[in-house]
């Protein structure tokens, strides 16, 4: 196992780059961290949350709609509408990268909104309440008072998402894109006889991944409620 | 002395059930208003709609000339004028005790930090919590923590604050000393209108009360003549009920 790290370590980690693109473990890491957090799906998980607590009725049953469709559909069903779907849907072609990530985005969303939601409706309801009395508007009562809360409620589902979707990434390998499976798989195919090595070291990756950022999860969010509790 | 809170028969139903029957009735500048009734007699019911926490379906109320239920109205400038204190505090975990009656000034009166940060201090001190200034709300005593809701609601500079059971959920040792940040307030001529039961405090501090049952203003009559004469059976009743729990009428024969 160990020889196998030794001699592809570099293509477990960028795959051919710089010779060919971005690939392997960072490519992961990008699409998974683009996908996630950083990037897309975070912030629309936050809008769908927001529309489906709020009192806009057709923006809740819009977000409501987004998903039960999402949440409903196995993600390599995702993978594979948008790589048929978006070209035809945007009249161009469309790179193997951007197709994953929009897979992604929209799957994560899904998921990511229930759990954002469940975080909002957990706090008590004086909390909106006291905070519009004092007038804030809405946005602001969210901003200063609602999220706050919330999101540190939910670090730990947040996070478990976040981990999962790392690893569900791996399956945008079947339409080309070339992360730290699709390395795998190459390796594979050049050493023929040694599956059972090259597969354990692509399961290593992603488990220290992940063991990382649950461990970061955990300190952020000890982090924010010992300072929540600092001594007066 | 003009009006401070002018309520017109406002109407409200939570579905089929009348919550607020045709309630009329005004508080003047400078009154304190308490507010007692039977549980479920819509006592909260009233006083969240004065500033809009509940809607209304009838009727028109008027906070310092403002109609608060028009449509149009910027319902956040209207409330940063009412000051509210809730029976379970609620202040905000996340923020200190400062932070909590900073945030107001903040966000709505636009003070910068350095001015909103002096007001707190300054009304954190008034309420007895000066060394208290930079707790978190899960450190203090609920009848502190009800304190620092008050110090909130001051710094809204309002003329105004609503209380709804401000003292029902703390420990009996600590309903004093809310009490008397109360007492303190109405004698410097705030106008409040109390939710309670607590008639040691209306009788010595209230202006008026008004007995509440079934969405209604029953009655509404100078402390000294609802206590030694209510007129209503109901009130009659609901005063055995609340001065003397454990009266004759419930002993056994
Ligand atoms: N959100 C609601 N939906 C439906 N009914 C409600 C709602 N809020 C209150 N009610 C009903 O309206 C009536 C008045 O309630 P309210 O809370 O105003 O009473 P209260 O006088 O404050 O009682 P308590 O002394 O128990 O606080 C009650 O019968 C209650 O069940
Ligand atoms: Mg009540």
């Amino acid at each position: 196992m160990l020889d196998i790290l030794h001699e592809y370590g570099l293509m477990f980690l960028v795959g051919t780059w710089p010779v060919g693109p971005l690939g392997g473990f960072a490519n992961t890491l990008v699409l998974a961290g683009l996908g996630l957090g950083l990037g897309l799906s975070f912030p629309l998980a936050m809008l769908l949350a927001l529309a489906r607590t709020g009192s806009i009725r057709w923006l809740k049953m819009l977000a409501t709609v987004w998903v039960y469709t999402f949440r409903g559909i196995p993600l390599v069903m995702v993978v594979f509408w948008a790589y048929f779907l978006l070209p035809v849907m945007i009249d161009t072609t469309v790179p193997a990268f951007a197709t994953a990530l929009a897979a992604i985005v929209v799957y994560e969303s899904a998921f990511l909104a229930e759990i954002v939601r469940a975080g909002l409706d957990g706090l008590p309801k004086g909390q909106m309440e006291a905070a519009r009395s004092i007038g804030l508007s809405y946005a602001q009562a969210m901003k200063s008072v609602i999220l706050p809360q919330a999101l540190l409620n939910i670090i730990p589902s947040l996070v478990s998402q976040f981990v999962s979707t790392i690893k569900a990434t791996s399956i945008v390998y079947i339409i080309g894109v070339q992360e730290i499976t699709f390395s795998a798989q190459q390796i594979n195919s050049i050493e023929m006889t040694r599956a059972l090595s090259v597969f354990l070291v692509l399961a290593a990756f992603y488990f220290v991944a992940c063991l990382e950022l649950s461990q970061f999860a955990r300190w952020l969010e000890a982090r924010i409620r010992a300072r929540q509790l600092r001594p007066a | 002395m003009p009006d401070m809170i002018d309520l017109q028969h406002v109407n409200k139903w939570y579905g089929q059930y009348h919550a607020l029957n045709d309630v009329t009735n005004q508080v003047k500048k400078g009154e304190v208003v308490v507010v007692c009734g039977p549980s479920g007699s819509g006592k909260s019911t009233m006083i969240r709609t004065l500033n809009r926490l509940e809607p209304i379906q009838g009727g028109r109320i008027f906070v310092n000339g403002e109609d608060i239920h028009a449509v149009g109205r910027d319902i956040n400038v209207l409330r940063a004028g009412i000051g509210f204190v809730f029976q379970q505090f609620n202040l905000f975990p996340h923020l200190s005790a400062r932070e909590n009656v900073m945030l107001s000034p903040l966000k709505v009166a636009g003070m910068t930090k350095a001015e909103a940060s002096e007001l707190a201090a300054g009304l954190l001190e008034k309420v007895g919590l000066g060394h208290r200034i930079d707790s978190m709300p899960a450190q203090l005593s609920g009848g502190q923590q009800q304190r620092v809701a008050i110090a909130r609601a001051l710094a809204q500079k309002s003329p105004l604050i609503l209380f709804d059971e401000p003292t029902s959920a703390l420990d009996p040792e600590m309903v004093g000393e809310v009490l008397s940040v109360m007492k303190q307030l109405a004698a410097e001529g705030m106008t409040m209108v109390v939710v309670t039961h607590e008639m040691g405090f209306a009788q010595e501090v209230a202006d008026r009360i008004w007995f509440m049952d079934a969405g209604q203003i029953l009655e509404d009559s100078l402390p000294a003549e609802f206590f030694s004469n209510p007129q209503h059976p109901r009130a009659r009743k609901f005063l055995s009920d609340v001065l003397e729990p454990r009266g004759a009428a419930t002993l056994p024969y």
